[in-house]
């Protein structure tokens, strides 16, 4: 059985990075592989990591309130790629009134600051392909 | 002094029972049970500690305390476009406040203009967007600069942001030699913490002795650089680590300053502090005290200032934005107040205090106001003004002062080692100090060992929602049409010139404050400034590192 292959990135001109890089290290603690692909990635780069990665899981680190513009885009281009199967997570500062709308264009998990890095942990594992096909 | 009896083995079994096997600060810190005169009997008074106003200012800089003059209650804010953040700062000031604090949006403080690409959902979110001397002009409108100081957390582009300054005040007939205020413009904790560099190091650092030599010529009163060890902090470090990597800092601007051929005496007392409160209590109150003490002994021994302006550390503090937490939002207001009084009893000389909200979004008016009420009222109502370090001469904090101490000089020894921070940045040592403590400090609240109320503890599942600051993209609209309308009225060959003659500076060795004057003066826009050093310098891209 192959490990869960996690694209953690942070797009956006951003540079807090202690989340990323902590959820980075907690999901490679958890038995999954995980490529970080540092600071300032465009949602095009984030797709082409993800593409080339072979990811199941693209987990986001937004502090800055950009996430309404980066989201629709990132989603575009995984459909355009195929990769509409990719499970895409958003992490940080992301007021509730955009919580639905997040969720209609396809972000799954959406995950505040002081989550527990179990709860996410717990996600990925319950809601990502390569479990459903162990079953 | 009588000396402690050993335990023996069925005495210890027989201690009463405690609620944890060993107690840590939330640094990791181990902390015993009980502290008395034996851990301090190497104290000296007049060394190590001395009377408030005396070196080594263990007890405060002032010999008055805040009996003479409080702190500054300086509270941070910026968003949208200038007149939207132009209107919070009259807010401020009519409340009360005492000085001016700019947040920029991360577009500015990446030195780039609302058109480009990266700038996507980014003008106007995380504070003001300015992007060129216009937008300066707008922020500052009713406002004399003349008569307030202002403070301006800007780091790769300080030159050009603080040029904008300038220049406004020079419009509005304010003499330069009286102006007063603080640039963070400290580019080694972006590279170890904050990540908004945007020139590799080297090039950064000589920007920097650029505007020391500007300053202590023409603007002899404007600190010239906040040595900030808020963003280490906030990146995970320890209360140990932030203390030791921003003296470590400053000792390397400092290093750099001489080096650039600079007097100590004439550029030192212009460099400020920035530090974190966290929460635990007297972790940070311990770091404040011997931050004094470390930066005034260093000084005097290590480069020889005479100066006691430049051995006295001055420092501003914010409450710790990353204690805020999304759940249960009143709690913060809590613990924003606790944090608010362990800079106050730690000395600070200004103070920001963090609004509820702010794990959530930007503050809102309101929750801004009682964040500023939080210093008012430890101010005004619980008598803690009312005598100089009133913690001086306890067992633990003492103890703590000089264990921070001693672990400071540890790192400072590291440091050297490598051959200075400029080095040990480009090793990656400061950053992966860093994400090894903020990793530990994540285990230990996942495990359960550290607790977050309302996190993982006393938990609520049912939470009604709070009023937020929700920011359009207005701003970025208004913003955008500005930069082309701009771009059609300016004069733009003399925008060219000035430029070309930017790039000559950066090229060679004249001070580049004095053409990036002229850029300004043109209505030059940040990213064209930015840019012009980027063609000339390279960028800086960090390894990922996890």
């Amino acid at each position: 059985m192959r490990k869960i292959r996690v694209v953690i990135a942070k797009p956006g001109l951003d540079g807090h990075d202690r989340g990323a890089k902590v959820i980075a290290r907690a999901l490679r603690d958890a038995g999954m592989e995980v490529i970080y692909t540092g600071l300032r990635q465009t949602p095009e780069q984030i797709a082409a990591a993800a593409l080339q990665e072979d990811a199941d899981v693209i987990g986001l680190s937004i502090l800055s309130g950009a996430h309404m513009h980066v989201c629709p885009r990132l989603m575009e281009l995984l459909r355009e790629k195929g990769l509409d199967d990719v499970l895409v997570l958003v992490g940080g500062i992301i007021p509730d009134v955009d919580i639905p709308k997040l969720r209609e264009m396809g972000v799954k998990g959406i995950f505040l600051p002081g989550s527990p890095m179990q709860a996410i942990i717990d996600y990925i594992n319950g809601n990502v392909r390569p479990i459903a096909e162990q079953v | 002094m009588t000396p402690k009896p050993v335990e023996s083995a069925s005495a210890v079994a027989d201690r009463p029972k405690e609620r944890a096997r060993t107690f840590t600060t939330i640094s990791g810190r181990p902390i015993n049970q009980l502290y008395t005169r034996e851990d301090i009997a190497a104290l000296e008074y007049d060394r190590d500690l001395a009377d408030p106003g005396q070196f080594p200012y263990t007890r405060g800089i002032h010999p008055t305390g805040y009996r003479g003059k409080l702190w500054t209650m300086r509270q941070f804010a910026g968003f949208g476009t200038p007149e939207e953040t132009n209107e919070r700062y009259k807010t401020l000031l009519a409340a009360g406040g005492t000085g001016l604090s700019v947040a920029f949006d991360l577009p500015t403080l990446m030195g780039r203009d609302p058109d480009h690409p990266l700038s996507l959902g980014e003008v106007g979110k995380c504070g003001v967007n300015i992007t060129s001397l216009a937008d300066m002009e707008r922020l500052f409108e009713g406002i004399t600069l003349g008569d307030i100081t202002t403070s301006m957390t800007i780091n790769s582009p300080a030159p050009m942001i603080f040029a904008m300054y300038l220049v406004v005040a020079e419009k509005q007939g304010a003499d330069w030699s009286k102006l007063s205020g603080t640039i963070q413009n400290d580019i080694l904790k972006e590279f170890i913490a904050q990540k908004e560099y945007i020139f590799p190091p080297r090039p950064s650092m000589r920007l920097i002795t650029d505007i020391f030599a500007f300053c202590s010529k023409e603007v002899p009163k404007w600190n010239t650089i906040s040595v900030s060890g808020y963003h280490i902090r906030e990146a995970g470090s320890t209360s140990l680590q932030e203390l030791a990597f921003t003296l470590r800092d400053g000792i390397e601007y400092v290093q750099y300053g001489i080096d650039a051929g600079l007097d100590v005496d004439d550029f030192v007392p212009r460099i400020s502090f920035f530090f974190n409160s966290h929460s635990d209590f007297f972790e940070e109150i311990a770091k404040f005290r011997a931050a004094r003490k470390i930066w005034a002994t260093v000084m005097k021994e290590r480069f020889g200032a005479k100066s006691e302006r430049s051995w006295k550390l001055r420092f501003h503090t914010q409450t710790a934005g990353v204690s805020l937490t999304a759940q249960q939002p009143y709690n913060n207001v809590v613990r924003t107040a606790l944090q608010a009084m362990a800079a106050v009893l730690g000395g600070t000389n200004s103070l920001h205090t963090n609004s509820l909200d702010e794990a959530l979004a930007l503050p809102t008016a309101e929750a801004a106001t009682l964040a500023l009420r939080t210093q008012q009222i430890i101010a005004a109502e619980t008598g803690v003004t009312n005598m100089v370090d009133p913690l001086g001469g306890s067992y633990f904090v003492e103890r703590l002062t000089l264990d921070m101490e001693k672990g400071a000089y540890e790192y400072f020894d590291a440091i050297d080692r490598l051959g200075g921070m400029v080095e040990a940045i480009e090793h990656g040592f400061p950053m992966r100090e860093i994400g090894e403590a903020s990793y530990r400090f994540q285990q230990e609240f996942e495990a359960g060992r550290k607790q977050i109320v309302g996190v993982n503890a006393y938990v609520e599942t049912d939470e009604a929602p709070i009023p937020i600051l929700y920011i359009d993209d207005s701003a970025a609209e208004t913003q955008l049409a500005r930069l082309e309308d701009l771009k059609k009225t300016r004069d733009n060959d003399r925008v060219a010139r000035s430029l070309d003659a930017l790039r000559a500076a950066a090229r060679g060795k004249d001070n580049t404050m004095y053409p990036l004057l002229e850029c300004v003066r043109a209505y030059a826009t940040i990213g064209e400034m930015c840019d012009a050093l980027r063609e000339t310098w390279g960028e800086w891209e960090e390894e990922p590192l996890i």
